[in-house]
């Protein structure tokens, strides 16, 4: 009960874009961090140290940023979706400032991961594209991002282009598993899923684990990314807002927490 | 009410004969415009029918989305009905099948001339026909979603397109898959029973979201 009531409590402060600011302070050093220990660690043992392939050699190697993408790139979709839901229904300021955030973000990791793909492919499958089932899907990714983000080009009133980006991000979401499912159905000749949450890897523990070390890596540098721009864009929204100004003029409230001290004002 | 809207919809449909002339003169010469650019495709039945018709379909499709709820939009009919239907979402529901009966169901009729036209062979005439005629209905109500949302811009073709063609993709798949099927002499009930799921997944999700793209829509006017 009283979890639940705390819960609710989180929910509803959710909606301030200032408590947010204020928040999320600590989760950009944390996240930033993170990422760069993560991927620092996943990068010199994923390329110096991890055991080469026996069939494919070296060329595996890729599989440390493709893979890595790729699950990113549908996870920041799927955000979009559940932030578009959340702001549909709750009418929430944070969901578009949110969507925005992961947009660009998402788009560029699933060229990279179609582009990673490519890389490895020339190696093993002998040309730079083949229209498998998951290039396919990936590609179909790909466009479902560009289609939101000409939506929100086309739109200049602000209030309306969240609602737009929001029901759009939300019905490909919906559509996802479909578009997913029927291409696997048309053709598969990629490999199968390589890793996998629940299922024991295939591979050995020392090719994995700093597949699993980049994994979170790229997690944490998204979160360190994301909630970056969205701090950014919270803070060009409400540039008119009266806590904003007393932040920007008042150096030493670096935190973000309004300081009641007014001794450095005429300095600003 | 329900039938007072049909009958609506049926009689500017039978009046603006334009919505039913245009689409099939559409696919009539992309089909010609096919058969001079690559005549040995065209020219005896292969399997490359399939997919040429399914891709012309597709077009054919998404060019006559753009006049869904133009018209409507334009004259302030559908900021009215929005506000006056009892049940908004049926008005939707209407109008999208009304289109359909229009694009979809005319295209299906018409598949006898231009299969063959493609290099279909006539063995799987009928089971084009069954495909379109489940597939067809899957088109007219996803591509709703962004007809509703960018019927408020004034030149919105490509992000219409941009939007609506992935989402066209399971269609295409067990469209031209039955297709090939039927041309083999295969049995394509599977196939067709995934792409009757696709559609009635579209009935259910696409008129709530179409109503919330025109409501978008109507406000930006």
């Amino acid at each position: 009960m009283k979890l639940k009531q705390k819960l609710k409590e989180y929910w509803h402060k959710l909606g301030s874009p200032r408590w947010f600011y204020q928040i999320t302070t600590n989760w950009v050093t944390f996240f930033g961090g993170s990422a760069l220990l993560l991927l620092v660690t996943g990068f010199v043992w994923a390329l110096a140290f991890a055991p080469a392939d026996y069939q494919q050699g070296n060329s595996f190697r890729i599989m440390y940023v493709h893979v890595p993408a790729a699950m990113l790139a549908q996870s920041l979709y799927i955000g979009m979706g559940v932030a578009g839901f959340i702001g549909l229904v709750w009418r929430m300021k944070l969901t578009d400032v949110a969507i925005a955030a992961c947009l660009p973000l998402g788009m560029v990791l699933t060229a990279l991961a179609l582009f990673t793909g490519g890389v490895w492919g020339k190696p093993t499958w002998g040309s730079w594209w083949e229209w498998d089932g998951r290039t396919v899907s990936t590609l179909v990714l790909l466009f479902l991002y560009v289609g939101i983000y000409a939506l929100r080009e086309a739109i200049p009133d602000a209030d309306l282009r969240a609602r737009a980006s929001a029901l759009v991000s939300l019905v490909g979401t919906v559509n996802i598993p479909i578009i997913k499912y029927s291409v696997e159905w048309w053709n598969t000749l990629h490999q199968s899923a390589s890793f996998s949450l629940t299922e024991k890897p295939a591979m050995p523990a020392e090719m994995w684990l700093p597949l699993l070390v980049m994994v979170l890596g790229f997690y944490c540098f998204a979160g360190h990314h994301v909630l970056s721009r969205m701090r950014l864009e919270v803070l060009t929204r409400e540039s008119s807002s009266r806590w904003v100004a007393e932040l920007m003029l008042n150096k030493n409230a670096v935190d973000g927490t309004p300081q009641t001290s007014t001794t450095d004002h005429g300095k600003g | 009410m329900v039938g007072a809207l049909l009958l609506r919809e049926w009689k500017i449909l039978l009046r603006a004969r334009a919505s039913i002339v245009n689409p099939m003169a559409f696919l009539l010469l992309s089909t010609l415009l096919f058969a001079i650019a690559a005549p040995q495709l065209v020219a005896e039945p292969s399997q490359q029918a399939s997919g040429i018709l399914w891709v012309l379909v597709l077009f054919t499709q998404l060019l006559s989305l753009d006049a869904m709820f133009r018209r409507d939009y334009d004259s302030g009919t559908l900021e009215q009905s929005l506000i006056m239907a009892d049940v908004p979402f049926v008005a939707v529901l209407i109008r999208i099948f009304v289109q359909w009966l229009g694009t979809g169901l005319v295209i299906v009729i018409a598949t006898p001339v231009i299969g063959p036209l493609l290099g279909l062979s006539w063995s799987a005439v009928p089971g084009t026909m069954l495909a379109l005629l489940l597939g067809t209905p899957a088109l007219s109500l996803l591509g709703s979603i962004g007809a509703g949302i960018t019927v408020g811009f004034s030149r919105g073709g490509i992000i219409l397109a941009l939007l609506v063609l992935p989402l066209f993709l399971p269609v295409l798949i067990f469209g031209t898959d039955i297709v090939n099927a039927a041309g083999a002499g295969l049995n394509y009930t599977a196939q067709a029973y995934w792409l009757a799921l696709i559609t009635l997944v579209a009935l259910i999700v696409s008129p709530f979201a179409a109503l919330a793209g025109l409501r978008i829509s109507v406000e930006m006017q």
